[in-house]
């Protein structure tokens, strides 16, 4: 058997493969990224590809489920926000081929705005939720996910968590067993959501349930450790490690993958059989809340808390009070925040937005949320995916029943939020009359999440030439008749962008256009910066730009040659003439 | 087999890290240790601090650890090496580059490096200080310095049996660059005394 060390994500790739699916579907979102950047070396086997957004991704998967073949759709903790539509009315529906929907949770919020514990989605959709705890459990319960999901005619969450996408640890792989679909045969009782039809298949989701929580009782991905009679630890997911690593040699463990009906009927039977009974679980007291409700006594949130990632020196403490040793070596390191890349193309657009104090900007998530960092500081709020047209909309519409004439909006999203969740806000602003200006940063991937392509970039997750949808063309065929694009490493050039979008006649938005420099295919003009010292006055208006490759040296501007790009950004700040460019 | 042990490999995101991960699991695992490997993906990645966790026994449990759990931490640079210097064990070990690398808010005025990080870690831990930029430079390429700081650290360690970290090295790099390395190793090696 062939052995790899592989991460949380790749395992489910690998899983996917191997369950025999065909169609998968999702947006990129940390930390699910890697599932499916992973699929693709499987392309002869099945379909893969980016959705617009994690809706489309989920009505795809389903859709695909509902003709027969087994389907997969991921996506991080909020994209199921997103989804959520589908998958309520997917479970009440049920599937055909097996359909599992991976939510990646982020506890601690490494790269997300909150940190929502999905697995109540399990419970309010009514659905069965598997948690695997390290990789080789993301391929095989992966895999017991599609038997699940048939054999109980409903969708399956398959919940994760950021250490269990990508931590790495040794998986033995299989080999690919075929899934053939059933003949299609048309069947509206089923798959036609209406009232009627509704009213009947909640009874149906209910007795599926119930058959699950049977199952729970000696489903193989539930399973016990008995070490010892004294304490007991019920978990799931990667906190299972953290209280394997906590706790004393001679505790057992009710160690559950199927989290979702809560076996309750197992964790009280492992409850007679210890003297002392934890839950260890990371996030809110979901497993808690459900064996107090039980009557189980048992300890956990009171002791280990409801917030961020847990690891097994932080249960230790929490749960036996045992501090770790910390050696405080009485020098604090200074923070090292993120910032926007030397020469990536949002600078110059937020240097800009920067300089007018009257400026209202509602920004979006993405590597431009970086826009509200200091020393540009240029956004007012960042609330969700879409949401800076619409939050800037509602602003506008405030200052508009308030009275207040010195602000101006403005809504700041990227080209994949565009397509994404910003295209029904461009048309809000439009039919609403809204008094702002949206404003697009095409740089021509989906970047924070580490480069995957959109439907404006002109390939797709397989590496094929797309249809390349131009987002001038979108927001024209919307009746923005005055859409502007500029580049934004031209100053003057922007400004002037947004001058003319503020004082145009006709409904106006704007396309700031250059790619990521980070983009491989792309031949990128790339050169260096330096400062004359005997021209530069330290006055640190080119520190204003907020570029890693510049700092101050002897009171000095001073640009790192290995950083430099020859954007020339700062170049057009200094008043003194004193940076040029020379090639590299 | 031993009991679990864990290195904390930290530094700024580009430096190369993860590469000096990879050939340090590939080893382990051929030696037939179970491991686990850990890092911070996202915003991170953009010129932040980044850190990756490397953990091997005969079973591993957690792939993180957390305060006061860490052998070893090899800092990439040195202020890193204070900032996860929480995460040592009281008689862990610290192989640190001799490298300052200011962050954007240094760099935009609204702080200063801090002064005295290499005394600091030394008058706590056990610490083996290098330029392996400098090294690395003499051999002919900065780009290898990931790899001097793995020579440090194996012999740090005390693991050059464990496995034959050379053919490792070898097969793990881009086949243009595996004399540059195997060169880069041995220096790191050689730069930590007894």
């Amino acid at each position: 058997m062939d052995r790899k060390l592989l991460s949380g994500n790749e395992a489910i790739a690998r899983g996917a493969y191997e369950a025999g699916v065909k169609v998968c579907s999702a947006y990129p979102g940390t930390p699910s990224t890697e599932i499916f950047e992973n699929l693709p070396q499987y392309k002869d086997s099945l379909y893969c590809e980016w959705a617009p957004n994690e809706k489309v991704a989920t009505e795809v998967a389903y859709g695909a489920s509902i003709a027969g073949v087994r389907s997969l759709c991921a996506m991080k903790h909020v994209g199921v926000n997103v989804a959520a539509d589908p998958i309520f009315t997917a479970a009440y529906n049920g599937v055909n081929g097996g359909f599992v929907i991976v939510s990646a949770d982020d506890p601690s919020m490494h790269s997300s705005q909150n940190e929502q514990d999905n697995r109540y989605y399990a419970k309010a959709a009514k659905i069965p939720m598997i948690e695997p705890s390290d990789s080789q459990e993301c391929k095989d319960f992966l895999k017991a996910a599609y038997e699940i999901s048939e054999q109980f005619d409903l969708p399956v969450l398959f919940r994760t968590v950021t250490r269990v996408d990508h931590s790495k640890s040794i998986v033995t792989l299989g080999e690919r067993t075929e899934h053939v679909a059933p003949p299609y045969a048309r069947n509206t009782r089923k798959y036609i959501s209406s009232p009627a039809n509704a009213y009947r298949n909640h009874p149906k989701v209910e007795e599926n349930l119930n058959k699950l929580r049977e199952y729970g009782k000696t489903c193989p991905l539930n399973r016990v450790e008995m070490n010892g009679t004294k304490i007991g630890v019920v978990t799931a997911s990667i906190a299972y490690y953290y209280a394997k690593d906590a706790f004393p040699e001679d505790t057992s463990f009710l160690k559950l993958g199927l989290t979702n009906p809560l076996p309750i009927d197992l964790i009280r039977d492992f409850a007679s059989k210890v003297d002392e009974l934890y839950v260890v679980e990371e996030l809110e007291g979901f497993m808690e809340e459900q064996m107090h409700a039980a009557g189980i006594a048992c300890k956990g949130k009171e002791l280990i808390g409801n917030m961020y990632e847990l690891n097994p020196q932080i249960v230790k403490e929490r749960v036996f009070g045992v501090k770790p040793e910390i050696t405080d070596v009485g020098v604090t390191a200074v923070s090292r925040p993120p910032a926007l890349c030397p020469g990536c193309p949002h600078r110059g657009f937020f240097y800009t937005m920067s300089k007018h104090k009257n400026f209202v900007i509602a920004g979006d998530i993405g590597c431009y949320t970086l826009g509200g960092s200091a020393p540009l500081n240029a956004l007012d709020s960042v609330v969700c995916m879409g949401g800076g047209f619409t939050v800037a909309m509602g602003m506008a519409k405030a200052f508009e029943a308030e009275g207040v004439t010195d602000k101006k909006v403005f809504g700041v999203l990227g080209d994949s939020t565009f397509f994404h969740s910003g295209m029904t806000g461009a048309a809000e602003i439009v039919y609403n009359n809204g008094n702002l200006i949206p404003v697009v940063l095409d740089n021509s991937i989906t970047g924070m999440t580490g480069h995957q392509d959109n439907p404006g970039t002109g390939f797709n997750l397989r590496g094929e030439i797309a249809e390349k949808i131009r987002i001038e063309d979108v927001l024209r065929g919307y009746g923005y008749k005055n859409v502007i694009i500029v580049d934004p490493q031209d100053l003057k050039a922007m400004e002037q962008a947004v001058q003319d979008a503020m004082n145009s006649t006709e409904r106006a938005a704007i396309i700031v256009r250059r790619p990521c420099l980070l983009i491989k295919r792309i031949k990128h003009d790339i050169g260096k910066c330096t400062v004359d010292t005997t021209k530069c006055i330290g006055c640190k208006k080119c520190i204003g730009v907020g570029c890693p490759a510049i700092l101050v040296e002897n009171k000095k501007a001073k640009i790192d040659h290995n950083q430099c790009v020859g954007c020339t950004v700062c170049a057009q700040v200094c008043p003194m003439g004193a940076i040029s460019r020379e090639e590299k | 087999m031993t009991k679990t042990k864990s290195a904390l490999l930290v530094g700024v995101g580009g430096q190369g890290a993860i590469l000096t991960a990879k050939v340090l699991v590939n080893g382990l695992m051929e030696a037939g240790y179970d491991v686990k490997m850990s890092e911070v993906h996202g915003m991170s990645q953009r010129g932040g601090s980044v850190s990756t966790q490397v953990l091997w026994g005969e079973k591993v449990n957690s792939p993180v650890i957390g305060y006061g759990a860490a052998d070893i931490v090899v800092a990439f640079e040195k202020m890193e090496a204070v900032r996860y210097a929480n995460f040592l064990k009281p008689d862990g070990i610290a192989v640190i580059n001799d490298y300052e690398m200011a962050s954007s808010s240094i760099a935009a005025g609204l702080c200063e490096y801090p002064q005295g990080c290499l005394e600091a870690m030394e008058s706590h831990f056990k610490c083996h200080v290098l330029k392996a930029g400098e090294i690395a430079e003499s051999l002919g390429s900065a780009k290898c310095m990931n790899i001097v700081l793995f020579g440090s650290m194996v012999k740090a360690l005390g693991m050059d049996k464990v496995v034959d970290w050379e053919d490792v090295i070898a097969r793990t790099v881009p086949a243009k660059f595996k004399e540059l390395n195997l060169k880069a190793y041995r220096a790191g090696h050689d730069a930590v005394k007894e």
